[in-house]
């Protein structure tokens, strides 16, 4: 048993697809799968705050230095004169007063405050960068193996299988650990940026690109497909405007969960050492800095809940925009 | 079923050979665009007071002027068949499988490698009985209670859980459990206790790690196991179950629970191989001496016999676990078999 057919017509439910019924119904309105997907997102208030706290942190991160400039601490600038000489903690305790909202670091007395707000450049610029390398191999590659098929598929299959073997943290550390500070004709946080955008972005694409693929193989059998091929259609028309648009639902969903993962990653290569070199604050080396400085919870605290909200915020959008987007979901 | 077998095994022997061969070439190559070059690398085994002329005789000896294919040949072999290792002084027989001597130390990479095997095993395996109990556990009820309090707290925090990195809940919980004497509960990190040594001991000291790593991955479990099982009630056969007038625990657990459980068996088996390969976060984290920990040692010093040693072990557990996940797979499902 299945649901009943809908025998008075389209009156009771929006079709999925953008249905316009020429035969005279006034109320009826077609609404696009995007219109739906918006609808739904807009009766998420989780996802909707998730999406919010996205929105700010992105803006964080594009006028740090602004915000930075108004407090007027620079992240690198050390400040001795508040820290204990014989204890080498803030001489307050935490060091938080009107200048240092989050207090100061132990030792040479840095700003935390500014020092969390430019690491939210670092973290969501690398995040970013690497997704979007990631989707854009794992797109290519996914709708190539599954539109092809044939050798094409069992190559670019393989393929990613031998990459889903690589202990993909390990050799993660090991490449970013051995590449010097200067190579590749760039150097500083150019190249630190650059390397561990690649490094992310290029060990990731087999994830998407499977997701990609699977889609695509079963999206090749539809009719549209057949009636674009008898139409005259070639293969990169299929692919470019058949497939891709049908294809963009899942790789936004993909995309936004995998955003936050590569959050993680890069926090755990700086906590690890092997990150963008300091002075320039990240969120993982500020962690691993404050692990040597346990007694004063205050350093540990704010790197920690700023990859924690950062995280949770994309996955609260990510999970919100994959229930909107699925015409299964209620 | 004997040929699906065979074919699984000689595609996994061909996948480690890949990944080794990719790796040689990575760590082969990366240095010395870096600037490094064969004698640099052979000073490394000599010291640094040996003479221009004797790193020169040992980079040769030690084949650092060959070709690339005939370097990774000789490291292949090393692994299969044993190697002998000659810069300077005299030969030195090392073992298969032998994944050459370390720079900073020269002793063989691989019994070092075995030493640390058991902690990495120990907090895997400790974690990973965990998480699944627990993972799995919430995600039923949850999803037997969809909506309810229960549900909406465990998926919270089940949320949250996923979103924290493990090297701050690590933290976090050293402080509090650990270096903050109120609660504490476990010897601040950095000891292990072989199991058959003192197993109490054993315990004491993983306790800790165990449940930080087991309460991120029971999160993501729970989730998986909520999603799968809101998918299987909903199917017919459960229906029927009932109809058949089976009391409800048989029907979740026999019949809604075995169905959700598939992809879940998928993810456990390609995460134990991965952390298999070296916890390396929580290992720095809670400094335990495991092939993490060794990693990131083997990293900092620059050894790269040790790095790639730990890297193509890492690997072979990775390929193993799927290896094996698909062969319950095959068990399972007859259909894979054909496919």
């Amino acid at each position: 048993m299945t649901a009943p057919m809908d025998v008075t017509g389209g009156d009771t439910e929006a079709a999925p697809e953008a249905v316009v019924d020429a035969s005279g119904g006034k109320a009826i309105q077609g609404r696009s799968l995007g219109q739906i997907a918006w609808m739904r997102l807009k009766r998420d208030k989780v996802a909707l705050a998730g999406g919010l706290i996205v929105i700010f942190l992105i803006l964080v991160a594009v006028f740090a230095p602004v915000i930075v400039g108004l407090l007027g601490q620079d992240p690198t600038q050390f400040n001795s004169d508040l820290i204990d000489s014989s204890t080498m903690v803030p001489k307050t305790g935490t060091g938080i007063s009107v200048d240092h909202l989050f207090g100061i670091e132990p030792v040479n007395g840095r700003d935390i405050f500014s020092r969390v707000v430019y690491g939210a450049r670092i973290s969501l610029l690398i995040a970013f960068l690497a997704t979007l390398l990631s989707v854009v191999i794992g797109t290519l590659l996914g709708v190539t193996a599954g539109f092809f098929g044939g050798l094409v598929d069992s190559i670019i299959s393989k393929t990613m299988d031998v990459f889903l073997a690589f202990p993909l943290l390990v050799f993660a550390i090991a490449l970013a650990g051995i590449v010097p500070d200067s190579a590749f004709g760039l150097t500083g946080d150019t190249l630190r940026v650059s390397l561990l955008v690649f490094i992310i972005g290029f060990f990731n694409w087999p994830y998407i690109g499977r997701i990609v693929r699977g889609q695509t193989l079963s999206l090749r059998e539809r009719e549209f497909v057949d009636a674009a091929r008898s139409l005259g259609a070639r293969g990169p028309y299929i692919i470019f405007r058949e497939l891709l648009p049908n294809l963009i639902a899942p790789i936004l969903v993909y995309a936004t969960l995998l955003i936050p993962t590569n959050v993680l990653f890069e926090a755990a290569l700086s906590f690890l050492g092997v990150g963008v070199r300091p002075p320039t604050p990240t969120w993982g080396g500020m962690l691993a800095d404050a692990v040597r400085f346990y007694t004063i919870p205050h350093f540990m605290f704010f790197p920690g809940m700023a990859i924690f909200i950062t995280v949770l915020a994309f996955n609260l959008f990510g999970d919100g925009l994959r229930d909107a987007l699925d015409p299964k979901a209620r | 079923m004997v040929t699906y077998i065979i074919r699984r095994l000689i595609w996994a022997v061909v996948m480690l050979t890949i990944v080794s061969i990719i790796t040689f070439a990575i760590f082969f190559l990366v240095p010395r665009l870096a600037g490094a070059t064969s004698e640099s690398l052979a000073a490394r085994y000599v010291g640094r007071t040996a003479s221009a002329e004797q790193v020169k005789i040992a980079a040769d000896k030690l084949g650092f002027n060959d070709p690339l294919i005939v370097q990774y040949g000789r490291f292949a072999k090393g692994i299969v068949a044993g190697a002998d290792y000659d810069y300077g002084p005299g030969v030195e027989r090392c073992p298969a499988p032998c994944f050459g001597y370390s720079f900073l130390t020269r002793l063989p990479v691989w019994p070092d490698l075995l030493d640390r095997l058991p902690v990495t095993l120990s907090l895997a395996i400790g974690a990973a009985v965990i998480w699944v109990l627990a993972g799995v556990a919430t995600g039923v009820l949850s999803a037997l209670r969809r909506g309810s309090l229960f549900d909406r707290a465990a998926m919270g925090v089940a949320l949250a859980g996923v979103s924290l990195p493990i090297f701050f809940t690590g933290i976090v919980s050293l402080v509090i459990f650990s270096y903050g004497h109120p609660f504490r509960i476990t010897a601040p990190g950095g000891s292990f206790t072989p199991f058959d040594e003192n197993p109490a001991m054993w315990a004491y000291n993983l306790i800790l790690p165990w449940i930080t790593l087991a309460f991120l991955y029971a999160a993501g479990y729970a989730r998986l196991t909520r999603a799968g099982m809101l998918e299987t009630m909903s199917e017919d056969y459960i229906r029927t179950a009932r109809a058949k007038g089976l009391n409800e625990r048989r029907v979740v657990v026999k019949h809604g629970l075995r169905g959700a459980l598939t992809p879940i068996l998928t993810i456990f088996g390609l995460d134990l191989g991965l952390l298999l390969g070296g916890a390396v976060l929580t290992e720095s984290t809670y400094s335990l001496p495991g092939m993490g920990k060794y990693a990131i040692d083997a990293i900092t010093n620059q050894d790269l016999p040790k790095v790639m040693g730990v890297t193509l072990v890492a690997a072979f557990f990775v390929v193993f676990a799927n290896l094996i996940v698909d062969l319950l797979y095959a068990v399972v499902d007859p259909r894979v078999r054909l496919g």
